[in-house]
């Protein structure tokens, strides 16, 4: 399991305008080029520098090509990367505060304590 | 020497830029009453008459990232851009961009190593709303030049509480040894109780409003000694899941010195969260 790298694809994802849009209309192809070409690259670093060692699990990759936030907090992604990037993705399509409200209820049956999000 | 001015601690909401300048239908509730508070907040930093201003907040993984994480780490540039495309996306808010006091940064960080803190430097810090929130709250005209000083209170491992009092401790020292004759303000901004990305995120009010009230007794009241008997890093996850953000108010009751009971102090209790400023004069009142 891998917190740094969903971690990594929320972060990397959520600063690209047109990465950001291309993971809402088509998840699971964003997530499957995304680990293929940029699981390993190391920021600020050119490409023939790039990590050996990164990869999701099968359920870090189901997650994240689902759009599944209530996974990925269970995962113990970053819940403030995780609720960044859908509320970019998201948000759009409700009420104003109905998207962070409807992802607060998603995830009402947590209780504490939370996942470990170290990394 | 340099004078310490004012003591400033401060919540950091980064929706108050838009909830400030909307209007009609688009213009909160909530709004009128924020920005009294606010503009009444503002005086006790205008009326201190600052040249220089100490910045001390936290980065949201916009610069600082899991490859490469520092614990305290102080900006040294002549200038500091601010704000990034995804709070421009969500916040509103506008891109800013701020002269920076290079010779008192460079005093920080030769100072602060010697008094035994390993702090990490920048030399092209792009800032966030942790650090331009305060500036459009108390100092909109953003004119005067600045330190940041920036704290992982976000990416565990985080350092100790005690850490947070010792550093502001340490700053205050160093502001009031700087070999200068400008008058320094130190302003910090953190969080009471919050949730982001969890279950009680948004609701109407801050996730812990008891842990609220106890926490602004602790700052208003000076009470350092208090606080630490009672916060811990296990402590913070109780009240909501961003809770940590606490430990730069910590850092600030460092500066503003044990026992110090705060000049000025404001809260409003909004949706989501509770809104808290502090100020201390540490020389007396200015006139």
């Amino acid at each position: 399991m891998s917190k740094y790298l969903l971690n990594k694809f929320l972060f990397t994802v959520d600063r690209d305008p047109a990465l950001v849009e291309r993971y809402r209309e088509q998840p699971r192809e964003t997530v499957t080029w995304w680990e293929a070409t940029e699981a390993n690259r190391l920021l600020n670093c050119i490409d023939d520098e790039r990590s050996t060692w990164l990869a999701f699990d099968a359920a870090e990759r189901e997650a994240l090509a689902t759009h599944d936030y209530p996974a990925l907090f269970d995962m113990g992604a970053h819940p403030f990367l995780t609720l960044t990037l859908f509320i970019a993705m998201f948000e759009r399509d409700h009420e104003p505060m109905g998207f962070q409200t409807e992802y607060a209820r998603r995830l009402a049956d947590r209780t504490l304590p939370y996942p470990d999000i170290a990394t | 020497m340099a004078e310490l001015v004012a003591v400033i601690a401060s919540t950091h909401h980064p929706f108050y830029h838009r909830a400030s300048t909307s209007v009609g239908e688009d213009r909160p509730p909530f709004a009128d009453e924020w920005v009294r508070k606010i503009e009444s907040f503002r005086e006790t930093l205008t009326r201190a008459r600052p040249d220089v201003l100490v910045m001390v907040g936290s980065d949201h993984f916009h610069q600082l990232w899991l490859d490469n994480m520092p614990q305290f780490l102080v900006g040294k540039a002549p200038v500091y851009d601010a704000n990034w495309h995804n709070e421009e996306r969500e916040f509103g808010l506008p891109r800013m961009r701020l002269n920076g006091q290079e010779d008192l940064s460079a005093y920080v960080l030769r100072e602060g190593l010697d008094a035994g803190f390993d702090l990490a430097f920048s030399n092209e810090l792009r800032i966030d709303h942790s650090i331009t929130c305060p500036i459009i709250t108390l100092r909109p005209e953003a004119d005067l030049p600045i330190v940041p000083i920036y704290t992982n209170i976000f990416a565990p491992p985080l350092p100790q509480p005690k850490r947070f009092v010792q550093l502001g401790r340490t700053i205050r020292q160093l502001v009031e040894s700087w070999p200068s004759d400008k008058r320094v303000a130190v302003i910090g901004t953190g969080h009471l109780s919050l949730e982001l990305g969890g279950p009680r995120q948004f609701g109407p009010h801050g996730p812990d409003p008891q842990f609220d009230q106890k926490a602004v007794g602790w700052i208003a009241g000076g009470d350092v000694e208090e606080c630490l008997a009672e916060v811990s890093l296990d402590s913070l996850h109780l009240p909501g899941n961003a809770t940590h953000g606490f430990m730069d108010f910590m850092l600030m009751m460092g500066v503003a010195g044990a026992g110090q009971k705060a000049d000025y102090v404001d809260t409003y209790d909004l949706f989501h969260t509770m809104e808290a400023y502090f100020t201390w004069y540490p020389n007396g009142s200015p006139s």
